[in-house]
């Protein structure tokens, strides 16, 4: 038999099969490196730049490096923290984050990847850009102010739901997620809140209706534990404070 | 122009896609046909495209929306757009953009009223040599004066059609002042064809490693090894592409290429294709060369004619290659090589994830070599002059010659052809360029170097280029360049990734702060580290170099930074006077009193 495949990763070994990326393999040994547009369901997509690491001295995103033997990986050094906390407040002043009035407070994995790299502030002036509330669906919510355009949903969507619903449009800093209809209107498609789409939001942007606060905020995911410690909170079931629907 | 019926409208729509066989890979060249008959693309036109090509009309909507020269809102019958790079800018083409927009009673960026004129401004058309320039409906416009303008405005006034309009209004000169061997040299078209039928690929590909040959795009990737690893690839069908995307400002060497020697090109593209095994080849043409299709298009024609292209080439049953051109559409990411193929697929811009690289996963995920068009024309030359005679001009790691586009402060801009090697301060004493204090090397994403460094050396191994030479003398101010820059990278970036898409605004924003006056010590601080996370974060190359020239400005010419400092270490973003932007845009006021100060009167014009 061959000897097991490996890399190294802040000093410690990491096991990989042909064909994972660094991240992957990180991931399924329980090594977290911290990312918002990757989602263990599907294809590596390399947007959110969150998951940046160093690879034998070179920077690049952990989710789209495929693992091979012998690499060196550096991920937690004061250096990437900086960068990263660097994108976080990017993405906070790009839209309009009001944590204290989101109901996704303490089970957005937004704001827990912010608290994961030291983000205290947005430091950068914030552009408040007009984005619009959509509550046409009856039974969710879409706030683009809080989109920060991983695209999950788009992919969730189109990939899992096979609705197509999510689209973003626009180039540069005018990029925006839009919803396929005439309306531009939620209400007007086949969404459903047991869709893939409607579990996969890293952030308050799409949230479901009629249950608001049904645990308290002080006592979510987030508040009791670190997202490095408990994971994402799409990948969890509802029953461990959880998005996903078993 | 009348919004025509809808079964009219059914009918257009219909037609262009046909003429496109109904692809929807030849989805933004349909888009571009039915914007050229109908001025925008409306809501109904997006959807008729959808059905046509049975895709969502969404999915069109995504592809209009992406590139500068589609239109999602209605626009004049004329399109003119000003050419907005820095060298355009030392030729005076604001007072110019504001003096017909004046005659014409018509705002930035806004269409009149009347459906006749739009006028506003676009990154630069690469006709940096013969500005200021513009495009009206998508074809250039050059050497533009005032009294060109008067008349402009008479004949847009008049509606009279573009075919009518003088001549030399569209004239391109190639202004060639220096050539070696690619450009002096007179070359047999088939040559390097039969050259490859005598001697077969394998010794052509000898030649290509001997010549040492890299790639002309700025890169510098080895053309041997990128040709060797996409013919070694697994699969039957393969393909070529020629990237005449020429996005960088102050670049305009490949339109020379394309309009002067157009054979040459084509010869080296299918010249790898027989190397490679590709029976199909792409031009990427950026849409701001629109007027060369026409001729680009009968050049085609002709060596078809001349059994130089098409099936059977010189007789040879297995040797069938063919080119079809693309047209851009005003996107600069798309000179990116994995973004110009999803651009060629029908797509947006957007640059894919690399690995896989085209060599192996390109055009459809098929095996694909992008080349730029120098690196083609030279591969030529190289099929039939050898790689030894091209190995023996230019540096140990920079072999032959480079074609350098030259503008701004200089007696004689155009292109200059040296061997590598060649010191800037050499380039400049040869363009007549007496007192430059500083070089933009490479366009917006290369590197800002001052007097100091004018002994550096143009090559792989010093100064890397894909060949722009933008000239600053004594009198400019390099801020002014600088925060054009900017402009430029938010403008085009496509907003994949964060660090990028957020990023070049925050940049921008602190370079106007500076230039208006209100930054400080702590700003300067900001930019550096800014620009730190955007070189290592960014998805592409676009905003990996997009802060390159704050930094290199920052350590060479300080002392524009320092003047306009406050004295303060830290002052507020806020800034009052553009608070009062939304008020002047309401009440219609440009008048001092609408304005704090002089500067900011002055400066309310730029974007
Ligand atoms: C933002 C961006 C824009 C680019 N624009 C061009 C271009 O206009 N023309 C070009 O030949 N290469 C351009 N490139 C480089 C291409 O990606 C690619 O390296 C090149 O076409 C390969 O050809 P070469 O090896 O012959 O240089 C660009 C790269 C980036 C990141
Ligand atoms: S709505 Fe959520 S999942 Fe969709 S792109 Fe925006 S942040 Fe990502
Ligand atoms: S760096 Fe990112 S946002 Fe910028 S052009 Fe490249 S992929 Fe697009
Ligand atoms: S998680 Fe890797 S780029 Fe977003």
């Amino acid at each position: 038999m061959s000897e097991e495949l490996g890399f190294t990763l802040d000093g410690r070994r990491i096991p990989f099969q042909d064909g994972q990326t660094v991240m992957a393999a990180a991931l399924a040994a329980g090594v977290y490196i911290p990312h918002l547009c990757f989602n263990p369901d599907f294809a590596p997509h390399g947007s959110c730049r969150v998951c940046l690491v160093k690879v034998n001295g070179r920077f690049q995103a952990s989710c789209t490096t495929p693992a091979a033997s012998g690499l060196t990986v550096q991920s937690e050094t004061e250096e990437l923290r900086n960068i990263r906390r660097g994108i976080l407040q990017m993405l906070f002043v790009e839209g309009n984050h009001v944590c204290p009035a989101c109901e996704k407070s303490g089970a957005c994995q937004l704001q827990a990847v912010a608290y994961y790299v030291g983000m205290l502030n947005p430091h950068f002036s914030h552009f408040y850009p007009r984005r619009p509330v959509d509550a046409s669906h009856a039974e969710a919510v879409i706030d683009f102010n809080r989109c920060i355009l991983c695209e999950l949903c788009v992919r969730a969507s189109r990939d899992v739901d096979g609705k197509n619903i999510f689209a973003v449009q626009g180039r540069g800093i005018q990029a925006h997620l839009v919803v396929n209809t005439p309306s531009g209107k939620l209400g007007a498609t086949h969404f459903s809140i047991h869709d893939k789409a409607a579990q996969v939001c890293p952030t308050g942007a799409i949230l479901t209706k009629h249950q608001g606060y049904n645990v308290p905020i002080g006592q979510r995911l987030y508040d009791r534990k670190p997202i490095n410690v408990v994971g994402d909170v799409a990948q969890l079931p509802e029953s461990k404070g959880g998005r996903r629907h078993d | 122009m009348a919004e025509p019926e809808s079964h009219a409208l059914t009918e257009i729509v219909r037609d262009i896609v046909q003429r496109h066989s109904g692809m929807p890979t030849r989805l933004l060249q349909i888009l571009r046909d039915v914007q050229d008959h109908l001025t925008w693309l409306s809501p109904e036109a997006i959807n008729e495209v959808a059905q046509e090509l049975s895709i969502s009309p969404n999915k069109v909507h995504s592809v209009a929306e992406f590139y500068s020269f589609l239109y999602t809102v209605p626009r004049g019958c004329y399109d003119i757009l000003f050419s907005d790079n820095i060298t355009d800018r030392m030729l005076g083409n604001r007072e110019l953009l504001h003096y017909l927009c004046d005659r014409l009673g018509v705002g930035i960026g806004e269409m009149r009223t009347d459906g006749t004129v739009t006028v506003g401004v676009t990154s630069c058309t690469g006709m940096c040599d013969q500005g200021p320039a513009a495009l009206v409906n998508g074809y250039t416009l050059t050497r533009l004066n005032k009294p060109r303008l008067n008349r402009i405005a008479e004949l847009v006034e008049s509606r009279t059609p573009l075919e009518q309009w003088p001549q030399e209004f569209f004239e391109v000169s190639s202004n060639i002042r220096r050539a070696d061997i690619l450009l002096g040299r007179h070359f047999a078209d088939g040559a390097a064809l039969r050259a490859v039928l005598k001697r077969g690929p394998e010794a052509i590909l000898e030649e290509m490693i001997k010549s040492g040959l890299r790639g002309q795009g700025g890169a510098g990737f080895k053309l041997a090894a990128k040709w060797m690893s996409c013919r070694n690839a697994p699969g039957e069908v393969k393909y070529v592409v020629c990237n005449a995307d020429e996005g960088e400002p102050g670049t305009f060497k490949d339109r020379v290429l394309m309009q002067d020697f157009a054979d040459l090109v084509f010869e080296g593209m299918t010249l790898c294709g027989r190397v490679i095994g590709a029976h199909h080849g792409f031009v990427y043409l950026r849409g701001e060369y629109r007027y060369l299709l026409d001729s680009l298009k009968a050049t085609l024609q002709r060596r078809r004619d001349a059994g130089l292209l098409g099936t059977g080439i010189l007789g040879e049953p297995t040797f069938s290659f063919d080119i079809d051109i693309h047209l851009g559409a005003g996107a600069y990411v798309c000179g990116e090589e994995s973004a110009l193929i999803e651009s060629l697929e029908g797509k947006h811009g957007v640059p894919r994830i690399r690995p896989p690289f085209p060599t192996t996963h390109g055009y459809l995920n098929k095996p694909t070599v992008v080349n730029n068009v120098e690196t083609f024309a030279t591969a030529a030359k190289i099929a039939v002059e050898g790689g030894n005679w091209f190995a023996s001009r230019g540096t140990a790691e920079s072999k032959g010659t480079k074609l350098l586009s030259l503008s701004g402060d200089c007696e004689r801009p155009g292109i200059y052809e040296y061997p590598f090697g060649v010191t800037v301060r050499r380039v400049l004493e040869d363009c007549g360029a007496r007192d430059a204090q500083g070089i933009q090397m490479a366009g917006p994403a290369g590197h800002m170097i001052s007097a100091r460094e004018f002994d550096r050396r143009i090559c792989f191994e010093d100064l890397a280029t894909g060949g722009s030479f933008m000239v600053f003398d004594q009198s400019r101010d390099i801020l002014d360049g600088i925060r054009n820059f900017t402009h430029f990278f938010v403008h085009e970036s496509c907003g994949f990734c964060t660090p990028c898409r957020v990023g070049t605004s925050l940049m921008r924003d602190l370079v106007i702060k500076v230039h208006t006056g209100h930054g400080t010590p702590y700003d300067l601080e900001e930019m550096r580290k800014l620009g730190r996370i955007m070189q290592v974060a960014c998805h592409c190359g676009l905003g990996q170099t997009a802060p390159n020239p704050v930094l290199d400005s920052l350590d060479q010419f300080p002392e524009a930074y320092q003047r306009r400092l406050r004295a303060t270490t830290f002052e507020p973003a806020f800034d009052l006077n553009a608070a009062l932007e939304d008020a002047r845009q309401l009440t219609g006021r440009s008048d001092a009193g609408a304005y704090l100060n002089e500067e900011d009167l002055m400066l309310g014009a730029m974007p």
